[in-house]
């Protein structure tokens, strides 16, 4: 959204049902971010083979290490089997025929500085919603860094397709002695922590596509945060895939050192496109002592048609690990997009008082399906996670919360709370809830609730009464639904997921 | 096919220690179960469905030898009036039953019942080889194939007392499978409670057909030999406005696994779980629900209570599936452990499958010590410590016991398990 946008809501805080009825107004039944650019693109051939795999490493000038840490994830891959387990139904994956490098060819040759990043690419970004002012650093215009920033400032490192193409803000954390670059930038000036951290937290042969991507991840963002220092700004990651038959594959790599901490957020959009497309991203979080680490997601990538035509193939793992005593974590994710969603972002409470915190929303509308949870592994002594997750089903959809809470005999005194809300719009779509707990020792505490309903009559006819459509209603209601979650949001993505969960839902009744 | 091949896997050497029993009307039901087993396979440990709960002592050929326990307590139920049927290791004493005529219900023998047009002919296996979908259950359709022996009992109208099928333990290697069906035609209304160890070993298929307006009533308490394994299945099926309530208390038996799978395929139909288990040390209790809703208005409610010390495990896994168009469903689970040290642990899945828009469906589970408030409050009333853990443990099993409907079982029930904490804890 642009800074207009942000201004008003400003001013209309409680109108959260106006803003809802204003967006999907504005918006109009059809998928937003559904245009693509045209840019020339640099492919490498189509396949996936070890020179595939060098090739990727040589255009990223990766030293000798990293090409074979690579070429090894490439053969465990080969071993591993796609998993099955999730509800989710798709055609094979033919993982020969997709594109695994793909880059803007204006950045074959790296830009020197911004000014040379092609305006069309820039132009994406603004349709993308990125704040003026960022995109203004991007365009590399004189004295932006000093422009008044409107509302709070946050730091982009946009991913197009498999390429960065500017990290903003550079110098202020420089300053700070934040690290936040692309990841392949990292593997060049930061090989040292990169070796230390990358695959510590998910192992190269995790799991079939964590493996894939260790192999190909082509970018992705690399944020250190020193000890004791508190980011200066939110730090934002842009994906967007672009190119037809490209598989994106990004790499995430946060660490967060003793004391400090960062909020970073993270937004997915995909053009509207025929054939279905792969995205399988790792991200990895490290947690020191006393750290704190806030993880936010808006995933809005092409859920493909009313008939399942096209879309995104959503395969994901995402793990924070909580190393230091009273570590915290919180993930929050917004999932409305892609065709099929597997993704079960985790906790990893190895620190005494450590904490994790999961959030969700997943709509799931048409032929969507989403398979999404998360995983919350007690070790320490006194951990505690709460889970709260909201499932909404409409259309032919399927919606499965998948979870798991362990507490280990050696966590003592941990607390888990879950909560698993589904609410189902039609009569056509599942809402399923598969949680898994295990205890194993009597001073934990752990709870799980879990409900499953339909929109409430009652609620609809008050406002029906009030004057507002079927579809403006059930908007409203949804977003009730999903308050909790919504306010664990930074401000910025409140606004915009709070528009999703209307957009996301349209066409859902009459 | 080389035979001395097949033989080597776990399936093909249990089928290979057992005998299938000869003859007369069940005989293409058996046949048809072995088959299925085949091409199952029993289960193994790697297996979803036995994530928690390890296999390999219930498929194995040989039963592991279980010591006979002399608990010194009266017979359960022994103050409601019933009719007997004795099992000693799984074989029928008939010196120590009754008369098996009663008004309202006839009851066979299934190793007696050699009609070829008797009426379970069209049963004896069906609800069993429905419940394999979506999920296999090999070692109930192993006991369809092999079952020695059995009850079967036809409802017509309400009988004036409970049947209770009462199972001893002699000898310390048994290995006993037994196969029971119940059919209750429309209106009918009966109480059937089955107590004690069977066997070392015991391997129990119940089926239960509940014609429409029909109401079946189960109380059940499994043996408390310490070293007796158990698996055990329960199918019914549930006509229009039928009722179905099935209680199981678990005291001991190092090995229980408990499957129940429900099908409400009436409108308005009701069906209530519970269970309520106390494990000590080496213990291993696993309660496995499946109800599917495939009607409207339908109702169904599970509670499991688990009281776990020593090194005990719970184990739960329960479903519900709301199957395209059952709507107006009402579906409840709640299952629940009390861990008494450090050692125990419970382990859950308690699963939801919906696919009607019109649902009100809940679940909740919960794990964690006892109270120390409500401890508290009590030691300062001057209760005992042992005492008080009683009588918290007891309030815990509670909303489990009284899913019971008749107040007389219910009591009793409830008078066992108090004394049975209480012994524990002096």
């Amino acid at each position: 959204m642009d800074n207009m946008t942000l201004k008003e809501n400003d001013g209309v805080k409680e109108g959260v049902d106006q803003e809802t009825v204003d967006a999907v107004r504005e918006v109009g039944g059809k998928y937003k971010y559904g245009w693509s650019t045209d840019i020339e693109m640099e492919y490498a051939p189509k396949g996936l083979t070890p020179d595939i795999v060098r090739l990727i490493s040589e255009k990223n000038e990766e030293p000798e290490w990293m090409t074979e840490w690579r070429l090894a994830a490439y053969d465990r891959w080969l071993t591993k089997k796609e998993p099955d387990w999730a509800m989710v139904d798709y055609p094979e994956i033919d993982f020969q025929d997709q594109y695994y490098y793909a880059r803007p060819k204006s950045m074959a040759e790296k830009p020197k500085s911004l000014d040379d990043v092609d305006p069309k690419l820039l132009d994406t970004y603004k349709k993308l919603g990125i704040p003026l002012k960022e995109q203004m650093i991007l365009a590399g215009v004189e004295g932006a860094e000093d422009a008044p920033a409107e509302g709070r400032k946050v730091a982009v490192d946009a991913v197009f397709d498999s390429v960065s193409v500017g990290t903003t803000f550079q110098e202020e954390l420089k300053k700070a002695g934040v690290i936040f670059c692309s990841i392949s930038e990292a593997i060049r000036e930061h090989p040292e922590l990169v070796r230390k951290y990358l695959g510590s937290v998910v192992p190269v042969s995790d799991n079939f596509y964590a493996t894939l991507n260790s192999a190909v991840f082509s970018d992705g963002s690399f944020v250190y945060v020193p000890p004791g220092v508190r980011c200066p700004m939110e730090l934002s990651t842009y994906f967007r895939i672009n190119a037809e038959n490209t598989g994106q594959f990004e790499r995430t790599l946060i660490i967060a050192d003793k004391g400090s901490y960062v909020s970073y957020l993270e937004g997915c959009t995909a053009p509207q496109r025929d054939e279905s497309q792969l995205h399988a991203a790792v991200v990895e979080i490290i947690i020191e002592e006393d750290a704190e680490v806030k993880y936010s997601t808006v995933q809005n990538w092409y859920p493909g048609d009313e008939n399942g035509k096209g879309g995104i193939y959503n395969f994901v793992t995402k793990r924070a690990d909580c190393r230091g005593d009273r570590a915290k974590v919180m993930w929050t994710q917004v999932e409305t997009g892609s065709a099929v969603t597997w993704k079960y972002p985790s906790c990893i409470l190895r620190g005494d008082d450590s904490q994790g915190e999961f959030y969700s929303i997943a709509i799931a509308n048409n032929m969507q399906q989403a398979d999404t949870g998360t995983k919350m592994v007690h070790l320490g002594k006194r951990t505690k996670s709460r889970i709260v997750s909201k499932g909404i089903s409409a259309g032919k959809a399927q919606n499965t919360y998948r979870g798991l809470v362990s507490m280990h005999p050696k966590a003592k005194e941990s607390r888990n709370y879950t909560q698993c809300d589904s609410l189902l719009i039609g009569s056509e779509c599942g809402a399923h809830t598969v949680p898994y707990i295990e205890v194993k020792n009597n001073s934990s505490r752990v709870e799980h609730e879990a409900t499953t309903s339909k929109v409430d009559d009652d609620q609809m006819f008050y406002c029906r009464s009030r004057g507002m459509d079927e579809e403006e209603a059930v908007a409203l209601v949804v977003n009730g639904f999903c308050k909790d979650v919504l306010q664990a949001l930074p401000m910025e993505f409140a606004m915009e997921a709070q528009a999703l969960v209307a957009i996301s839902l349209e066409g859902s009744v009459g | 096919m080389a035979e001395a091949k097949l033989q080597e896997t776990p399936t093909e050497a249990m089928i290979a220690s057992l005998d299938m029993p000869q003859g007369g009307w069940a005989q293409a039901a058996r046949e048809d179960a072995l088959a299925r087993v085949r091409t199952m396979g029993l289960p193994q440990r790697r297996d979803e469905y036995w994530k928690f709960t390890r296999p390999d002592t219930l498929t194995q050929a040989e039963p592991v030898p279980a010591a006979i326990f002399d608990h010194g307590d009266a017979p359960l139920f022994d103050d409601t009036e019933r009719l007997r049927i004795v099992f000693v290791d799984g074989v029928f004493d008939a010196e120590a039953s009754d008369d098996l005529s009663l008004e309202g219900v006839s009851i066979d023998r299934l190793a007696a019942a050699n009609s070829d047009l008797h009426w379970a002919r069209d049963l004896y296996g069906k609800l069993e080889k429905n419940g394999q979908t979506p999920v296999a259950r090999p070692l109930a359709a192993l006991n369809t194939a092999y079952a020695s022996d059995g009850v079967l009992i036809h409802v017509t109208g309400t009988p004036s007392k409970p049947i209770n099928l009462v199972y001893h333990h002699k000898s310390e290697t048994s290995d006993a499978m037994l196969h029971h069906v119940v059919k209750l035609d429309k209106g009918a209304e009966v109480t059937l409670l089955e107590n004690g160890p069977a066997a070392a070993r015991f391997n129990t298929v119940l089926e239960v057909e509940v014609a429409d307006t029909a109401r079946f009533h189960h109380v059940r308490a499994q043996g408390r030999d310490h070293e007796r394994r158990a698996a055990t299945h329960l199918f019914t099926r549930l006509g229009t406005e039928s009722l179905f309530k099935s209680f199981t208390v678990t005291v001991n038996g190092a090995m229980t696994r408990n499957e129940c799978v429900i099908e409400l395929t009436g409108d308005d139909a009701s069906a209530h779980v519970a269970g309520a288990c106390v494990g000590d040390g080496d213990f291993h209790h696993d309660d496995t629900v499946f109800i599917t809703h495939d009607a409207v208005n339908c109702e169904s409610r599970q509670v499991y209570k688990k009281v776990l010390r020593n090194g005990a495990t719970g184990v739960f896994q329960g479903k519900i599936l709301v199957k395209e168009g059952a709507q107006k469903t009402d579906g409840y689970q709640i299952s629940q452990s009390l861990l008494l040290d450090g050692d125990s642990q419970f382990l859950a899945k308690p699963e939801l499958e919906i696919y009607a828009d019109d649902v009100a469906c809940s679940h909740g589970s919960t794990s964690g010590a006892i109270d120390e408030e409500a401890l508290f409050y009590l030691r300062a009333r001057g209760v005992s410590h042992a005492e008080a853990t009683d009588l918290l443990t007891l309030a815990f099993l509670a909303e489990a016991v009284e899913e019971i409907e008749a107040e007389g079982l219910r009591e009793e029930i409830n008078g066992r398990l108090s004394s049975w904490l209480e012994r524990r804890s002096s």
